[in-house]
């Protein structure tokens, strides 16, 4: 195994379900936003791969997850989570492929390897039917998550340049 | 008086597989309903969309199928625009399938099904001497030291007395059906956290094919790797050597771990020899093509169809014919045009919603009228299974000799007769048979790409028809794939450059399908029947038969829960009801 020192931005889900993909969303935006700041920083786009997550969440020091969060708020609302707020749970399943984050999360603490840097950021979605855009409500608050996960970074000592606004 | 027994588990979002089974009153099954109660719709955000680029929208359609959906969907193409793919392109393909197999079906078996007969808390008795002679006696399995053990189980206790065992997925420890002694289940345990660490080994194929982290890229014609011995960024030198050792871990630990915990722990099952059988019809649309993609002839898993049991016969059914491949949606929530009774052919398929069901919550389904999200796939008008079990049969039926002697190896240590591989354990057996099997073909594929490479056929992609204009007006394909779970079809239709139909069959929509037109229940529904609980409020015994087909379902939507009570209410994440 390697050496846990990768600095990770995963943006998680579905992009053929609305706002599902949000996170996935986000990562671009963040990407577009941070070109060459982000420096040493990996932004991926986990998708919705589950367990095959976990080697990245184990070999990171630093992990920021953007992702659409049930967090039973109004639409739109951006919620964030810190390391020790994310519920790391699973229960009984019916296929290999009902695999939540959580649990890959779940897994890596078991194992001891939960990285010590770690913070989910994501909105409440608005719409989960099929299709490959995010609904308008969403997409007016990309730019807030983009904002809050530069900050992120940014605290952590990860951008390169400083700070956005000089 | 017979009372309705459900398994659905809850989630934020109406989703996944839900059975219902009805059960008399010794609580034996008498007939069993399964439900898809999740919309798939990808065939509408394909239509019209550019074909080359299907592959980038299949292939998100699920986390776990990522590949297999890519390959039937650029398959499905290449077939309609009939493009040949270079000859070390097949063997880049084949080994990137043959890798996602195992990596597939031992994440399975520890991550999900080995929970069905292992009781993680009942390894806490295990005495740590007594299983290492028990590993040594299986496998040569380096990690098998009374120490090794010792360890294991103190992990395991760390992770019971942190109140964290709902990792394991499952809520039934102590059920009267777990039956190992203490030692296997220590056993079990320890391969369960080793697997963890071996997939981060073993997903270096594709790493390295796919040239992007973490989704893999494809393409129309070929792979997207270019290879140059001498080059940084193409397959070189270097990276063929990781590619080697990779398949070594995957062979070792099939040959050491995954094989022999299998025929370690089915002696204690053998109930399950003889429950869950279903259909016993059976159908593959084979897979490794060892020369052209269409000549099924040279494939390493036929084409096939066994009907009846009948294992002296196979025949090859051809995917292209109208009359009979055909999806039928009686009991499923769609619309078809000229009415629900009759059965389309996936490029005449049509996907108009039409849901009829009950608002959540509610306490059953109307199982008389439509009561799925799935439609009902049917050959010749019959049900099928496909998946390992389709496989491993195909291969026995049509004399592959490996398949035969570890087919024939299983079945004398188990002292059980042929029928045996007609059931759950048969299903469980079969995939890790198919598993040894496909696992020494992964250094065949990759011998066959190093003859290649040495005889300079260094192509990988082959550009003739990349360009729309050379395309005819309209095409038709059908893109084969045996996926880890079973047979998976696309068919595309493409008109005017733009994919005018695409519709996919997958494989638990063949398994889990509803009843058909005729009242014929699926391979789920039959496979229940006979099956009798000991405790109705922890059916394991449904679980062990469902999870026996490796059920593809619920990956679509994965959200997280900000409040992290929800999954975790009553501690098992499953609502279990009797009426």
């Amino acid at each position: 195994m390697a050496e846990a020192n990768r600095k990770i931005v995963l943006g998680l889900g579905n992009t053929l379900n609305s706002d599902e993909g949000l996170g996935v969303h986000a990562l671009l935006a963040l990407q577009e936003k941070l070109g060459d700041r982000a420096g040493d920083i990996e932004l991926l786009d986990g998708g919705v791969l589950g367990l095959n997550l976990l080697p990245w969440v184990e070999e990171s020091s630093h992990l920021l997850v953007l992702d659409a969060i049930d967090g039973r708020k109004d639409p739109g609302t951006l919620i964030e989570l810190r390391r020790e707020e994310i519920p790391l749970y699973t229960g009984v399943k019916m296929s290999q492929h009902q695999i939540t984050f959580q649990e890959v999360l779940g897994l890596a603490n078991i194992r001891g390897k939960l990285p010590p840097n770690l913070h989910m950021l994501g909105i409440q979605p608005a719409d989960l039917s099929i299709g490959t855009d995010l609904s308008p409500a969403i997409a007016a608050t990309l730019p807030q998550v983009v904002q809050r996960a530069e900050a992120i970074l940014q605290a952590w000592g990860l951008l390169k340049y400083g700070d956005s606004h000089l | 008086m017979s009372k309705r027994l459900v398994v659905d588990p809850i989630t934020r979002i109406e989703g996944h597989l839900r059975i219902e089974a009805e059960v008399d009153d010794s609580n034996v099954i008498q007939q069993a309903y399964s439900s898809g109660t999740m919309v798939r719709g990808i065939e509408l955000i394909l239509q019209g969309r550019d074909p080359r680029d299907a592959w980038a929208f299949t292939q998100r359609s699920c986390g776990v199928c990522t590949t297999v959906h890519a390959f039937a969907s650029i398959r499905a193409v290449e077939d309609a625009l009939d493009i040949k793919i270079p000859s070390a392109a097949n063997h880049i393909r084949n080994l990137m399938v043959a890798q996602q197999y195992i990596h597939d079906h031992v994440m399975h078996f520890y991550h999900l099904h080995a929970l069905d007969w292992v009781d993680i808390v009942e390894s806490l008795k295990a005495d740590p001497a007594a299983t290492s002679e028990l590993q040594q006696s299986i496998s040569s399995w380096r990690n098998s030291s009374p120490g090794y053990f010792a360890d294991v189980q103190k992990k395991v206790q760390g992770i019971v007395d942190s109140g964290q065992l709902s990792i394991f997925a499952n809520a039934y420890w102590g059920h009267p059906a777990y039956k190992l002694p203490p030692e296997v289940n220590l056993m079990a345990v320890a391969h369960y956290l080793e697997a963890l660490d071996w997939q981060s080994h073993v997903t270096k194929i594709h790493t390295i094919f796919g040239g992007k982290n973490p989704h893999p890229n494809f393409v129309v014609g070929g792979v997207p790797m270019p290879i140059d011995l001498n080059s940084d960024t193409a397959l070189n030198a270097e990276r063929l050597s990781i590619i080697s050792d990779s398949i070594d871990r995957i062979i070792e630990f099939v040959d050491q771990v995954y094989l022999p915990d299998v025929l370690a722990i089915a002696p204690y099952y053998l109930d399950y020899a003889a429950l869950g059988e279903g259909l016993g019809n059976f159908l593959t649309w084979g897979e490794f093509p060892l020369g052209e993609a269409n000549d099924t002839s040279k494939f390493l898993v036929p084409r096939g169809l066994i009907l009846n049991r009948d294992l002296s016969q196979i025949i090859e059914p051809d995917p292209r014919d109208f009359e009979k491949m055909k999806e039928f949606v009686t009991h499923s929530w769609y619309n078809y045009r000229d009415g629900d009774g009759v059965g389309l052919h996936p490029w005449d398929g049509e996907t108009e919603f039409n849901f009829t069901g009950p608002q959540p919550p509610f306490d059953q389904l109307e199982v008389d009228q439509k009561y799925t999200w799935l439609k009902a796939p049917r050959w010749n008008e019959m049900p099928m299974e496909v998946g390992p079990l389709a496989r491993a049969l195909m291969l026995y039926a049509g004399g592959h000799e490996q398949t035969k002697e570890l087919v024939d190896l299983t079945l004398n240590k188990l002292e059980a007769p042929v029928e045996a591989l007609f059931s759950t354990l048969g299903r469980t057996a079969a995939r890790a048979i198919e598993s040894k099997v496909i696992a020494d073909a992964l250094r065949v594929f990759y011998n066959g790409l190093i003859d290649d490479i040495k005889a300079g056929n260094t192509r990988t992609f082959n550009d003739e028809k990349w360009e729309p204009n050379t395309w005819p007006a309209s095409a038709q394909g059908f893109g084969y794939m045996e996926a880890p779970r079973g047979a998976l079809g696309h068919w595309v239709v493409i008109k005017d450059k733009k994919i005018e139909n695409f519709q996919q069959v997958v494989p638990t929509t063949w398994n889990a399908s509803p009843r058909d037109h005729k009242g014929q229940p699926g391979a789920y529904e039959m496979s229940l029947v006979g099956t009798q609980l000991a405790k109705p409020e922890w059916p394991l015994e449904i679980l062990r038969t469902i999870h026996s087909f490796d059920p593809c379902m619920a990956c679509a939507i994965h959200m997280v829960d900000a409040e992290g009570n929800d999954l975790g209410e009553a501690g098992t994440g499953l609502n279990v009801c009797l009426s």
